[in-house]
């Protein structure tokens, strides 16, 4: 195992020293040569020029977490149109038909999750907290 | 090129990180993230060995364990909220009502 | 793989097929139904599709053969288990009709998730390729992590649906790992492939790490000692019917896969495998008894006997042959009769919020139920392995196997073992019959669908202390298959 064969990837290696250098040497040189002046506004969090309100560790629903957890799943789920259609073409040819209602089936069964939690009422906000935790805990 | 024996490598230490994580992490979520990491450090393997044997069999069953890891990762996620709604904790030394 | 060969033949996944599309039903109906109406209805749409998916596993004994590109495999080993495995999701499932709406938890969901996890059981003893093991196995694991939480109310019930899961997962990674190695030792990972190169090749270090790795996932998944500790917690927080399946369904399917691995992929090397299964084997028998003498909650006993069965069954596996692959074999179905009916009686037994669950609970059962009383007796004796019962052809069988592979010291701890067993499930009749109950525990009237659950489980279990031959001649065949095959 000699250095050659990681010789090609020496300009990453490079583009990562330069980078952090880059995000080291500006921290270092605000912190050496910057002036400080504390008040009261400079303090307070920064919110795109808005008077922050509240804290910003405050909870949030679990809606959102819900929302992503399912974004998540049907995005992976995803995952398996890609291979299938990159040879679509090989697979009409040996099997004719199968490979295309396999995929049929295979959306089919995700479409059924979907139709699932419209029903169970995940991605419907509208309905208010109290009446949803009452439903909820039975 | 890079040898595959790196590879094997890297995703050996990976592995074992995770394992460690596992065992010693206290926090839920990091002992999630740890399997997570697990996971990974074998699709590392499979894809490695796929290019060394040039056979796809390897990338397959990479897709299937991304998946199959997004599966646990929603039911894993489902069931911390459970334990956080009726612990409020997500210690691991806490959660002890069944004792070993 | 071989890309050419076109064998689609839905019959193989016919049962499968059934039990998802059932599963799918039951699933979609849940949110359709009121909030307030009764899911009872769903649980009856489910016991359908598992009677439906037994007749199909009849009607695949005449097909045998591998199918769908050589993944799946079609011959009397996977059927035997498929019976084994569809039952128990129909017992499981008479015992949960009452028991939910004991709980009071109303959600279909829950029938459905028993479906899909019976479909990933299913598929674990018909897969021969490693990708199906591995996608079955995530199939039935998943599903049971979420019906361990299934006690919304319960704190216990959240923990034991988290332990399950982190230490499954973990158990998991562990099985892909090896699965990973063995791609890379072989370049390939379809059982029979590799089984053929590991027999022409030399023994690598990557081959027994491999080997060491899948055998840890799946001793994590059978609950054999070291691996063992997750059991009665897991158990003790899990709704009662979902330990009943737990303890018997994945673990069936569980020993099917490693019977398929170890004696299918890695045949060639059984001198590396034979003695830590014999390790695991002596622990899981010793461990597991020793942990149940000690417990006073029922479902904790229960958990530790679960882990010296499994015991039992590792030592079919350490005599190897065809003699103790069948007895092995054999044990699980009858180890599933017998655990899957007291499992019922315990979960009619326990009340509302699985307040009585303490052995002293169980005292005078023996007049304020008689029915439920004499069931859990006969369980219990079979768990034993008192003649006439079950358990006693199974211990037979697995012993018999074992002294015949010249396994002189295995079989004296086994044997050992089970005198030792005896002590804590006679202690449940004695406090059954001897003791008196107290007088605030309700009297129990026993539902029809218990009724018939525990039938079912009762008969199984004396038809196989009585008349074991004709399942044992399944059994064989089934693992003279499994040897031939590979």
């Amino acid at each position: 195992m000699t250095d050659n064969q990681l010789l090609p990837y020496l300009p990453v290696l490079l583009q990562l020293l330069v980078a952090a250098g880059i995000g080291a040497g500006m921290v270092a040189l605000s912190a050496i040569i910057g002036h400080r002046k504390y008040s009261r506004v400079k303090m307070q969090a920064y919110e795109c020029g808005m008077t922050p309100t509240g804290d910003a560790q405050h909870r949030f629903s679990v809606k959102f977490y819900l929302v992503a957890m399912l974004f998540i799943l049907f995005d992976v789920e995803a995952i398996f149109l890609i291979p299938w259609a990159v040879v679509y073409k090989d697979l009409l040819r040996k099997f004719g038909w199968f490979g295309f209602w396999e995929m049929i089936i295979y959306i089919g069964i995700v479409l059924v999750g979907l139709i699932y939690i419209w029903k169970k009422g995940v991605i419907d906000w509208n309905v208010d907290d109290a009446k949803e935790s009452a439903s909820g805990s039975d | 090129m890079v040898p595959v024996s790196y590879y094997l490598v890297l995703s050996a230490v990976l592995f074992t990180l995770g394992v460690a994580a596992f065992l010693f992490k206290r926090n839920i979520i990091t002992i999630f993230m740890s399997i997570e990491l697990m996971l990974n450090a074998v699709n590392l393997s499979f894809v490695a060995f796929a290019n060394m044997h040039k056979d796809v069999s390897g990338h397959v069953f990479v897709f299937f364990v991304m998946v199959v890891a997004a599966a646990e990762a929603a039911v894993g996620l489902a069931i911390i909220i459970a334990i956080y709604r009726t612990r409020e904790t997500l210690n691991v030394d806490r959660v002890n009502l069944l004792k070993l | 793989m071989n890309p050419t060969t076109n064998e689609i033949q839905s019959i193989a996944i016919l049962p499968e097929l059934i039990l998802s599309v059932a599963g799918i039903v039951v699933m979609l109906a849940d949110p359709f139904l009121g909030a307030k109406s009764n899911r009872r209805p769903l649980g009856y749409l489910a016991l359908a599709g598992t009677v439906a998916a037994l007749f199909a596993t009849a009607m695949q004994r005449s097909s045998p053969g591998a199918s769908y590109f050589r993944v799946i495999q079609v011959d009397d080993f996977s059927v035997f288990f498929h019976f084994v495995i569809i039952a128990i999701t129909a017992v499981v499932t008479l015992s949960s009709l009452d028991y939910l709406e004991q709980q009071r938890i109303r959600a279909g969901e829950y029938y459905a998730l028993l479906l899909f996890g019976t479909v990933g059981m299913c598929l674990m003893t018909s897969a021969r390729e490693l990708l199906m093991l591995f996608i079955a196995l995530e199939i039935s694991s998943i599903a049971t992590y979420v019906l361990a939480g299934f006690r919304l109310r319960s704190a216990a019930s959240a923990e034991s649906s988290l332990k399950y899961f982190l230490l499954g997962s973990f158990a998991t990674a562990f099985f892909l790992y090896g699965v990973a190695l063995i791609y890379g030792a072989t370049g390939t990972t379809n059982i029979p492939a590799i089984a053929a190169k590991l027999a022409e090749g030399s023994t690598t270090g990557l081959t027994v790490m491999a080997l060491a790795l899948m055998i840890v996932g799946m001793a994590f998944k059978i609950s054999a000692a070291p691996f063992h500790v997750w059991t009665p917690d897991v158990y003790e927080g899990a709704p009662i019917p979902v330990v009943a399946l737990m303890s018997t369904g994945p673990k069936a399917a569980a020993f099917a896969l490693m019977l398929r691995v170890l004696f299918g992929a890695f045949g060639s090397l059984n001198e590396w495998w034979m003695p830590l299964i014999w390790v695991a084997a002596v622990l899981s028998m010793t461990l597991g008894n020793i942990g149940a003498l000690m417990q006073n909650n029922v479902k904790r006993m229960l958990a530790y006997s679960s882990i010296a069965h499994a015991g039992y069954v590792l030592v079919a596996f350490a005599a190897q042959k065809e003699a103790g692959v069948s007895a092995a074999i054999f044990y699980t179905a009858t180890y599933a009769a017998m655990n899957v009916g007291a499992f019922a009686v315990a979960s009619y037994q326990a009340g509302e919020g699985e307040r009585y669950v303490s052995i002293d609970d169980f005292a005078g059962l023996g007049r304020r139920s008689p029915v439920l009383a004499t069931t859990l007796t006969i369980f219990m004796l079979s768990l034993i392995g008192i003649p006439l019962t079950g358990g006693f052809f199974a211990k037979f069988y697995v012993f018999k196997a074992a002294l015949a592979s010249d396994m002189i010291w295995l079989t004296v701890i086994g044997v050992a073992n089970s005198a030792i067993a005896a002590y804590y499930y006679l202690r449940l009749i004695v406090v059954m019959y001897m003791k008196e109950g107290d007088e605030s525990t309700p009297l129990l009237p026993v539902p029809v669908s218990v009724a018939t659950g525990l039938l079912v489980a009762a008969g199984l279990t004396l038809y196989l202390g009585i008349l074991p031959e004709s399942t044992l001649d399944f059994a064989i065949k089934g693992a003279r298959q499994l040897l031939l095959i590979h």
